[in-house]
């Protein structure tokens, strides 16, 4: 006897229940703002504004989004194929000395500088996700178990090697010294000036159209080949996989290996897109994010995209919101990040069964 | 319909009960009365709505409408709980037990009578004892459950109910998963308890066990009630027409067999399962184009294991296959090398293993093919190729609804069983392995399958059915083998077998050596 359950029409499915779920997130961070003794409208009003309110602003928003719509990418892929994998952050890390190491050592002509260093991040960030893929794919390791713990490597071993090795000499920072080389992504500021056109000086710059040409690719990717078809497969019902010829343990490395490549586009975007060298901690957590990314967008590109540029306003009309009220201090996006993946991920059904009751009540729907 | 005027109001009564999930209406107003002291037997095809009512009556979903009397007395039933404190006990067709545990501990859980255990265990032991002595119900209270035969674990459970003080037993599809033996003793067992004045209501699609157990008989059909009878005034053809709406055709016509060369060889198979018990062991049989090879058995005797083996999906831990008079090496045995060898696979379980339930219709309706160039050339899919490719298949399979874009999980069971059956078919295989096609189809598919795989049979095809309706085998098989506990048991003609014979076989009454 199958379990049966009220079905939801496709479109409160992929739109009202997100929305009604990142509502709830909000509406209880407003709780939050109002016990701390500050207007939740007027803190709205003060994160939207910093962060959409002007061209510098939008900047900023997206040059966050590009991070996000990478990491949110990595987690959606494994998320297809059944996979949680929390390393994106150390995969992202871990990509950025790729990037870095070609930045530093690898001088290359022109275009191809820039194109050598993405396609490095995209490996090293494949190869460090390749360990725990392979590890839960031929020896059972939960990857969730690893990709956690392989976090706390790529953060031991980044830190020993800026503070041992690719430190810049005669400096106390552990950071290198900017690519000699040049070989950046050049930003929309620089490219925007030759064409007359004024954009404020903003880390905005060409990884964002990087993101969405990825994000499109996923989405062909799952959707649109077999490859994807197959990862789609594994997820949904491995059993029914293996009678179809395709081997989980072969997907499961596959999957990895893409996800730990996105995860180089945060790296990407940071290091190759706005410091120009390697620096301590660069990832900032964005890897994480990247799960509530995945998880309010449903693990699909459209979805991730309009997920993270809301977190891209988050995280900048949230720096613009602290500055003006020192009350409400960055910690409270963290605290509204956390309450989407509570509402999100782990209570993902709560409003479902009520819509569901509600809608049918409304809709009568013809039968199938 | 009959009406009883006994002065005690009846055990259960439902008034009207209805019930939708979503679009489907699993039971329309239906009214169902079971006297105390009687074994009432509800018998429907798989769909008819019995599990769902039985469902409703223990707890686990509550009716839309209509109303529930126990003893006569309107009652609310919204937890198993709440069932258990109306006497109400249900024995599940998956048992709900701890296989580590042991029987003492399994029927305790839930009922511990407090944080020590000491006390409790001791009351229910004796709780046991007195059982056994009653019912005759004996089983070693600290023998433990995963090595108790599925025979006795059905026991475990029936006790876990009346420790809790159960007076009406609901068994859901109880003889699924048993040897015909072990089926005799849970009858004998139910027989004890009705003597006692416990009511019990037993829900089955096999006609043979209400004959045989029942007093009384309610039928449904499509989520309707449409009749009770006095068991001994009834008969099956009357109960099945009943069931079905129409005649029932279990023999289709079927020209003799031209078998052919031999296809596909086993020579002494063996197979073992996840846990490494041996599910098969020294199989051999032979398979020649043009005919209708039958495997007998009790579900969980190792076909399954045989169908997996065959198909490539499980390796074997000994033997050999042969397919076309060359033995395939190991690498050859996987699923995707087996299809191209051109054997199809139509598996037992279209829900866990046959389709993806939540892909499109179009999308489960080329999984395992999904390489060929058919559906693109090139890296990507060929979108306009997948559906049309389904909407044909659709076309001629009849698959309602025509809609290729529809997720599978949206198609009824038997529509769902011929999406399978066209990918697996339309490929041509010259080996088709095809397991327990028509379980949980409506009659109409059934008739529909069938005629197919004596189609394909007659068309030279080399078919291997594996089937636990022995109706089913008699209908189709042009040769049939009995597997039991891994083992082939016998080999026989259908015009040279009946169903006693077979059910020996079935049993494990192993052959004499000729």
């Amino acid at each position: 006897m199958s379990a049966p359950h009220k079905p939801l029409p496709g479109w409160a499915d992929v739109a009202l229940i997100p929305l009604i779920n990142v509502a709830a997130a909000f509406i209880i961070s407003g709780l939050v703002v109002l016990a701390i003794g500050e207007n939740p409208i007027e803190a709205v009003k003060l994160l939207v504004g910093g962060a959409l309110g002007n061209l510098e602003g939008i900047g900023f928003t997206l040059y966050y989004a590009t991070s996000f719509i990478f990491t949110g990418l990595a987690v959606a892929l494994c998320f297809h194929a059944g996979l949680f994998n929390i390393g994106v952050d150390g995969q992202a890390y871990i990509a950025g000395l790729g990037a870095a190491l070609v930045g530093l050592y690898l001088p290359l002509p022109g275009y191809s500088q820039a194109i050598v260093a993405i396609l490095a991040a995209a490996l090293f960030g494949a190869a460090f996700a390749a360990i725990p893929g392979y590890l839960q794919a031929k020896r059972d390791s939960h990857i969730v178990i690893t990709t956690i713990m392989f976090n706390y490597i790529a953060s031991a071993l980044m830190g020993y090697l800026l503070v041992n090795v690719l430190r810049r000499p005669r400096q106390m920072n552990p950071e290198t010294q900017t690519f000699p080389h040049g070989g950046t992504i050049p930003q929309l500021h620089e490219l925007l000036k030759p064409f007359g056109v004024e954009w404020p000086v903003t880390p905005l710059n060409l990884s964002f159209f990087l993101s969405l040409i990825a994000a499109f690719v996923v989405w062909l990717l799952i959707w649109r080949t077999r490859l994807g078809y197959e990862i789609r497969a594994v997820g949904v019902n491995p059993t029914a996989a293996v009678y179809g010829g395709v081997s989980p343990a072969r997907i499961t490395i596959v999957s990895t290996l893409l996800s730990g490549a996105l995860a180089g586009g945060l790296a990407v975007n940071v290091i190759l897109g706005e410091e120009h060298r390697l620096v301590l901690e660069f990832t900032a957590g964005f890897g994480f994010v990247g799960i509530a990314v995945a998880l309010m967008g449903r693990a699909h590109p459209v979805g991730i995209v309009l997920a993270a540029i809301l977190f891209g306003v988050l995280y900048q009309g949230g720096a613009e919101l602290a500055f003006d009220k020192p009350k409400i201090s960055r910690d409270m996006i963290v605290v509204i990040q956390g309450l989407v993946v509570l509402f999100a991920g782990a209570l993902e059904h709560m409003f479902r069964r009520p819509v569901a009751a509600l809608l049918a009540r409304r809709v009568s729907q013809p039968p199938i | 319909m009959t009406d009883n005027r006994g002065a005690a109001p009846p055990a259960i009564e439902l008034i009207g009960v209805d019930k939708s999930f979503g679009p489907v209406h699993a039971n329309k107003n239906v009214n169902l009365r079971v006297e105390r002291g009687v074994i009432h037997g509800i018998v429907g095809e798989n769909g008819a709505g019995k599990s769902t009512l039985m469902s409703i009556l223990y707890g686990f979903y509550e009716a839309d409408a209509g109303e529930i009397r126990v003893n006569g007395e309107v009652v609310r039933i919204r937890s198993s709980r709440e069932a258990i404190s109306h006497g109400i006990g249900m024995v599940h067709q998956h048992f709900m037990l701890v296989p580590p545990l042991s029987v003492l501990e399994n029927v305790m859980l839930g009922a511990e009578g407090g944080p020590l255990l000491a006390r409790g265990a001791a009351a229910v032991r004796a709780r046991l004892a007195h059982l056994a002595k009653e019912y005759a119900l004996e089983v070693d209270p600290d023998a433990i459950v995963g090595d108790l035969s599925v025979g006795l674990q059905q026991r475990v459970e029936i006790l876990k109910a009346l420790v809790r003080g159960a007076e009406i037993l609901v068994l859901d599809e109880p003889t699924a998963v048993l040897t015909p033996s072990e089926a005799d003793q849970l009858f004998e067992m139910l027989r004890v308890l009705k003597s006692q004045n416990k009511t019990i209501v037993f829900i089955t699609h096999k006609l043979r066990e209400i004959m045989s157990l029942t007093d009384r008989v309610s039928v449904m059909r499509r989520g309707e009630m449409v009749g009770t009878f006095e068991t001994a005034a009834t008969s099956p053809p009357e109960l099945a027409d009943a069931m079905v709406g129409r005649k029932v055709i279990l023999k289709i016509d079927k020209g003799p067999a031209h078998p052919g060369a031999v296809v596909l060889e086993a020579r002494a198979l063996s197979v073992q399962d996840d846990r490494g018990v041996t599910r098969l062991s020294d199989v051999s049989f032979t398979l020649r184009a043009g005919e209708i090879l039958g495997i007998a058995g009790v579900a969980g005797n190792g076909q399954s294991e045989l169908l997996e083996a065959l198909s490539g999906i499980r390796p074997l831990s000994a033997g050999e296959i042969w397919l076309n008079g060359a033995v395939l090496p190991a690498w050859a045995r996987e699923p995707k090398a087996m299809r191209r060898h051109g054997v199809g696979h139509v598996p037992e379980d279209r829900h866990r293993v046959g389709l993806i339930m939540p892909f499109e219709a179009c999308e489960s309706g080329m999984l395992g093919f999904h390489d060929e160039k058919v559906y693109g050339a090139g890296v990507l899919f060929d979108r306009a190729a997948i559906v049309a490719d389904e909407a044909a298949k659709m076309e001629a399979y009849d698959i309602r609804p025509r809609a290729p874009l529809l997720r599978t999980a949206n198609f009824s069971g038997g529509n769902q069983q011929k999406i399978v059956l066209a990918r697996e078919i339309e490929r041509n295989p010259a080996v088709i392995l095809v397991g327990q096609p028509t379980r949980g189809v409506d009659i109409g598919a059934i008739e529909f399958i069938h005629k197919r795989i004596v189609a394909m049979r007659d068309a030279g095809k080399a078919v291997l059915l594996v089937s636990v309706e022995l109706d089913e085998i008699f209908a189709l098989a042009d040769r049939i083998v009995v597997l039991c506990g891994g083992r082939v048991t016998g080999e026989r003609r259908p015009e040279e077998t009946n169903a006693r014979d077979l059910g020996l076989l079935m049993a494990g009454v192993a052959e004499r050596a000729a």
